[in-house]
C-alpha cells in the first residue's frame, strides 16, 4: 500500500558536543522504558528514534555527561 | 528489513519465571529466592529493571499505609470495601492489610525513605473519606534503585527487553512457563516454568489521551495490558473488568493532580468559583463521578486550588511534585505560564484503562496470590485486589512470591506442547514477514479512538454493542500488521494484547446491567445500583476459545459493615448550604 513520511518533532533532544556515545556510553539507551532512544554508529551519538515518549525523564536524570533534555511533546505543550 | 534478520529460537528452563520487573516483580523475585536460595529465578522485563514499570521515577508517597496507631487492618478492610462499593474479597484485602506495616518497615530496612515526625514516627496523613493511611515519601526518586541493589544482592537473574506475550500451558491446564521475543534482535524466546507470575502492570494504553498523543498516558506506555492478554489466553480468570480506571489529571499532562501531596498541605479540588464541590479527593469512582458532574457543569472545568498556600507550602509541594513519580510536570507548567502561587491548574478526566492498584479491574487472586490456572500467581496493578497501589504491588509481590517458591517444592517441571510453541513463534514473527501491511502505531490510533468513542462512561448499551463489531473488524486488520524491525514489532504485539482488553472491557460492561462505582461503571440505560441482582463480582473467561462473562459470588465478609458506612462513599459532594453537623461526617470505628 502506499505509505508517506510524516515529519514529527520529536521530545527527546541530544547536545552531540556533551554525548559520549562514541566513548561505548549507551545510559540513556538503556534506560527507556518505551526503547525508543539509538546510538547512530556513524556519528557516535544516541538520538530518538520513535516518537513514542513518556516524558518520565530517566534518560535526562541518568546521563552522566547532561547530553539528554526532555521536552514535553509538542501536543500536550 | 524484516528478510535481513536472522531470526533464532532459545529455550532455557527455570524455576519460578517472573513478567514484569517493575514494582511487584521485583519483589516477587527477592521473595522467591529468599524462601528457597537454590530455587533458579529469572525476572523477565520488557524494558529495563533499572528504570521499568509505574515507579519508573520514584514515587511521592504510600496511598494505603495501615500502620499502627494511625490505622488497624479491620479499618482499611472496610474503607475499600466501602470504597469498591461493596464489591470485594475481604480476604484479599485482609492480607495486604495486615502485611502493609510489616513491608514498610523491610523498605525502610533496605534503604527507601519515608516521612517521619520528629519523634521518629511515620508522618501519616489523611486524604481517605474515613480514614489516616497517606505516608509522603519526599524522596521515593530512589525505590528502584533499591529494588535493583536487592535483586543484585539475592542473585536473581534478569533479563531485559523480553516482551512476553503468550503462556504455556500443560495438557492438564496447568502452567509450563511463557514465551517471549527480544524487541531488539527479534529472537523468540522459550521459557519453561515451574511457576509463573505476573506482574506486568496495568492495561494503560487503551484508551487514547484527549491530546491524541498515543504515549501520554497515565500509566507508564510500556504497561499495555500484556499481562491481562497472557492470563486471559492462558485460561485465567479475570475479574471488575467493567470496572474501569479514570483518575483526575492536569489537564493535557499525565501527572495526578496529586491530592495525596497536596490536600494535607492545604490544597484542594475546586471548580472554577474557586470552591470546594467535595470534601474527600481520595480517588474512588464516587469521586471521579463528582469530579465529572463539576467538569461539566456550568461550574466546570475542575482546578486543582493551592494559590491560597503561603509560599514556604507551595516550595515544599513544588519540590516533592516535580522531582518525584512525574518529574516533567515543572516543565509542563513553565511551558503554559502556570505558576501554583498564582493560578489555579486546570484539571480534566484520563483516558480509561485497567488498573487494579487504582480501581478493581484485574486478574483474579486469592488472598495467596494464586490465579485460577495452577501455578500461575499474580502481583501489582495486574492483580485483582482493588485500590492496591504500589505497597499494594510489594505485599502482592512478596506473597506470590513465597506461594510460588512453596509450590515449586512439590510440582515438577509441566511438559511443554510443541503446537503451543510453534502456533506462538508464528504469530510473533508474521508482521516481521509483511513487508505491505498495516503500520501498528496507526492501527493502534484506530483502536484506541474506538474505545474512547465508545467504552467510555457515561456507558450505553447500544454503543458498547457498535464498539465491539468496530473492534471485530480491527481485530481482521491485526492480521495485517507489518513490522520493519523488533522494535515496530513489540508495538505491533502490543497491540494484540491491547484489543483483547479492549473486548474484555466492552463485554464484561454489557454483561453488568447496574450502575456502579460512580463514574468507572455508570450505565445510562441502568442508571441504578441493583444490589438484589448484580451483588457479585463480574468474571471474563476464555472458554472454547470464545470469551464468556459470569457471575462469582462475593465471599462473605470478614469484617463486617454498618448500615451508615455502607453510604459513606456516597455522600461526598459539599452542598454549600448544608447545616455545620452535616451527616456527610462519617466516622468509621477502628474495632
Amino acid at each position: 500500500m502506499p505509505t508517506a513520511f510524516t515529519v514529527t518533532s520529536l521530545p527527546v533532544r541530544i547536545d552531540e558536543t556533551l554525548c559520549i556515545a562514541n566513548k561505548g556510553c549507551t545510559v540513556c539507551v538503556d534506560v527507556c522504558p518505551l526503547d525508543v532512544l539509538a546510538i547512530d554508529f556513524d556519528k557516535g551519538k544516541a538520538y530518538m528514534k520513535f516518537d513514542e515518549c513518556w516524558y518520565c525523564m530517566p534518560c535526562e536524570k541518568d546521563c552522566p555527561t547532561g547530553a539528554v533534555t526532555v521536552d514535553i511533546p509538542y501536543l500536550l505543550r | 528489513m524484516g528478510a535481513c534478520l536472522t531470526l533464532q529460537t532459545h529455550t532455557r528452563t527455570v524455576d519460578v519465571l517472573v513478567i514484569g520487573g517493575g514494582t511487584a516483580g521485583p519483589m516477587a523475585a527477592v521473595k522467591a529466592k529468599e524462601a528457597n536460595p537454590e530455587l533458579n529465578v529469572l525476572l523477565l522485563e520488557k524494558a529495563n529493571v533499572k528504570r521499568s514499570g509505574a515507579i519508573s521515577m520514584g514515587m511521592d508517597g504510600l496511598n494505603n499505609a495501615v500502620i499502627p496507631g494511625h490505622a488497624t487492618p479491620e479499618q482499611y478492610v472496610k474503607e475499600i470495601t466501602i470504597a469498591n462499593d461493596g464489591i470485594v474479597n475481604q480476604k484479599t484485602v485482609m492480607a495486604y492489610a495486615r502485611n502493609s506495616f510489616p513491608m514498610i518497615e523491610e523498605l525502610d530496612s533496605w534503604g527507601v525513605k519515608f516521612e517521619k515526625d520528629e519523634t521518629g514516627d511515620y508522618a501519616v496523613r489523611k486524604v481517605h473519606h474515613m480514614g489516616t493511611y497517606v505516608l509522603p515519601m519526599p524522596e521515593g526518586h530512589d525505590i528502584k534503585r533499591v529494588l535493583y541493589r536487592r535483586l543484585k544482592r539475592v542473585r536473581v537473574d534478569i533479563t531485559n527487553r523480553l516482551v512476553a506475550t503468550r503462556l504455556l500451558t500443560a495438557p492438564d491446564g496447568c502452567i509450563a512457563g511463557a514465551m517471549a521475543f527480544d524487541c531488539r534482535t527479534g529472537d523468540f524466546h522459550v521459557i519453561r516454568a515451574k511457576t509463573v507470575i505476573l506482574a506486568t502492570g496495568a492495561a494503560g494504553r487503551l484508551g487514547l489521551p484527549a491530546s491524541g498523543y498515543l504515549f501520554g498516558t497515565y500509566e507508564n506506555p510500556t504497561n499495555a495490558g500484556d499481562g491481562y492478554s497472557m492470563a486471559y489466553h492462558a485460561g485465567a480468570e479475570l475479574s471488575g473488568i467493567e470496572c474501569f480506571q479514570i483518575n483526575p489529571l492536569i489537564k493535557d499532562y499525565n501527572g495526578p493532580a496529586c491530592a495525596y501531596v497536596t490536600g494535607p498541605l492545604g490544597g484542594y479540588t475546586a471548580n472554577n468559583q474557586g470552591e470546594r464541590f467535595i470534601e474527600c479527593d481520595y480517588w474512588s469512582g464516587q469521586m471521579m463521578m463528582e469530579f465529572y458532574r463539576e467538569l461539566e457543569s456550568g461550574n466546570g472545568p475542575v482546578f486543582l486550588k493551592l494559590n491560597h498556600l503561603a509560599e514556604e507550602t507551595i516550595n515544599t509541594i513544588e519540590n516533592i511534585l516535580h522531582t518525584n513519580e512525574r518529574p516533567s510536570r515543572g516543565r509542563f507548567h513553565e511551558g503554559r505560564g502556570t505558576d501554583y502561587r498564582q493560578q489555579m491548574v486546570e484539571m480534566h478526566i484520563s483516558e480509561i484503562g485497567l488498573c487494579s492498584g487504582h480501581s478493581a479491574s484485574g486478574v483474579w487472586v486469592n488472598e495467596h496470590a494464586e490465579t485460577t490456572v495452577s501455578g500461575l500467581y499474580a502481583a501489582g496493578d495486574l492483580a485483582c485486589v482493588p485500590h492496591n497501589y504500589m505497597l499494594g504491588a510489594f505485599v502482592y509481590g512478596k506473597i506470590a512470591g513465597e506461594s510460588a517458591a512453596a509450590y515449586c517444592a512439590q510440582t515438577p517441571l509441566a511438559e511443554i506442547d510443541q503446537a503451543q510453541v510453534e502456533l506462538e513463534r508464528t504469530r510473533v514473527w508474521a508482521p516481521l514477514s509483511r513487508p505491505d501491511g498495516l503500520p501498528p502505531l496507526q492501527v493502534e490510533y484506530k483502536l484506541r479512538r474506538m474505545v474512547n468513542d465508545y467504552l467510555q462512561p457515561p456507558k450505553v448499551t447500544r454503543k458498547m454493542e457498535i464498539g465491539l463489531a468496530r473492534f471485530a473488524d480491527i481485530g481482521q486488520d491485526l492480521e495485517h500488521l507489518s513490522a520493519r524491525d523488533p522494535h515496530e514489532l513489540m508495538r505491533a504485539l502490543e497491540l494484540h494484547a491491547i484489543h483483547d482488553c479492549a473486548q474484555m472491557a466492552a463485554r464484561a460492561s454489557l454483561f453488568r446491567k447496574e450502575s456502579r462505582w460512580g463514574l468507572y461503571h455508570h450505565r445510562v440505560d441502568y442508571p441504578d445500583t441493583n444490589d438484589d441482582e448484580w451483588f457479585v463480582h463480574v468474571q471474563v473467561k476464555k472458554i472454547d476459545d470464545a470469551m464468556h462473562c459470569f457471575k462469582r459470588p462475593v465471599e462473605p465478609y470478614i469484617v463486617n459493615l454498618k448500615e451508615l458506612e455502607k453510604t459513606a462513599y456516597q455522600r461526598m459532594r459539599i452542598f454549600k448550604d448544608a447545616p455545620a453537623d452535616s451527616p456527610n461526617q462519617v466516622g468509621i470505628e477502628s474495632n
